[in-house]
């Protein structure tokens, strides 16, 4: 009982700045980084470039940042004093990378226009200032005789 | 008479088109420096300025004018580069009696593995670092390595795309060693 006492103890206390550091440090993973930064030499994201010699060296250089309890920002910052502001995958707001932001906006346009217009359409059509429906009542003696022939002539 | 809906279509797609071309036509290859050496030419070198590996300096290629530079272009994880580096070395301290270096960029590499690299190999010859690959656009590298020879009046004389050999760095160098700019 003593002796499992002792045992405990020990664990505990070799245990402790393991616990400690783990507190203290919010660690990140390689994983959660991966698809938010470049392989620069390989021009893809980090995540989809498994076999790059460039890449597993990069997946290094991270995996020391994040042993070293850097957060996400810092790593990304420690990237981009490596390899430029191109390593993250984010595109430049510029020149023709431009169009990433200015494609999905002037398509999402398009497609709000366009929706707009049918539901226009549509109410125009559908809705309370169409002209009401003609009754049979309403009709004139020569519409109404033409309709019962056609009518007969169905039968 | 065409609907709005269908002009609209047409309207987003032919712009969709137009970027999608330019796009191509803005990142296509070029090789002019490929093509005016095929031709005999010495084409200027683009001028740049890096700083050097593992310090605060920076330097321009133009600070070597007057000098035969062997500019090669590599990372520390190139195995190429590594299988070069004694040759570029052994060239460097030849080269530099007879008024020549060679000056290595190492392009979008980690710091601390490319200064790994340099104690490993035991180079000597000047070190710039190109973070994010700028100097190595200008002089159209694809891949590492890649050497490009310049002359004592800072033109293009010659190109390897891949690892250079004895071979090429006998034929290409000590001619522009000879002559005097």
């Amino acid at each position: 009982m003593r002796r499992s006492l002792v045992a405990l103890v020990a664990l505990a206390v070799l245990a402790a700045p393991s616990v400690v550091a783990a507190a203290r440090c919010q660690q990140t993973t390689i994983v959660d980084l991966e698809d938010e930064v470049m392989c620069p030499v390989c021009a893809m994201p980090l995540g989809l470039a498994r076999e790059a010699p460039q890449a597993r060296r990069e997946r290094a250089f991270i995996a020391g940042l994040i042993e070293s309890c850097r957060s996400k920002d810092e790593i990304k910052d420690a990237l981009v004093a490596e390899f430029g502001p191109a390593v993250l995958a984010e595109p430049a707001v510029g020149g023709f990378s431009a169009s990433a932001y200015v494609v999905p906006l002037v398509t999402g346009a398009g497609i709000l226009g366009g929706v707009a217009l049918a539901f226009a359409r549509w109410r125009r059509r559908t809705g309370p200032g169409r002209p009401p429906e003609r009754s049979v009542a309403a009709l004139g003696d020569a519409e109404r005789r033409a309709l019962e022939a056609e009518l007969d002539r169905m039968r | 008479m065409m609907r709005p809906l269908s002009a609209l279509a047409v309207v987003v797609v032919a712009g969709l088109v137009l970027l999608l071309g330019y796009g191509v036509l803005s990142n296509g290859p070029t090789s002019s420096i490929t093509r005016a050496l095929a031709a005999g030419e010495r084409p200027a070198a683009p001028a740049f300025e890096l700083p050097r590996l593992g310090g605060e300096a920076t330097a321009r290629l133009a600070d070597w004018r007057g000098k035969v530079v062997v500019l090669n272009f590599w990372a520390s994880w190139c195995g190429p580069c590594r299988e070069e580096s004694p040759m570029l070395e052994r060239w460097h301290r030849r080269m530099r009696r007879a008024g020549g270096t060679v000056l290595g960029v190492d392009v979008q590499d980690v710091t601390a593995d490319a200064r790994r690299f340099i104690r490993e190999h035991r180079l000597s010859y000047p070190m710039l670092r190109d973070r994010d690959g700028e100097s190595a656009a200008l002089f159209e590298v694809l891949g590492y390595p890649e050497t490009l020879v310049i002359d004592r009046e800072g033109r293009i004389a010659a190109a390897r795309r891949g690892p250079v050999d004895e071979e090429f760095m006998t034929r290409e160098i000590e001619p522009l060693l000879e002559e005097r700019g």
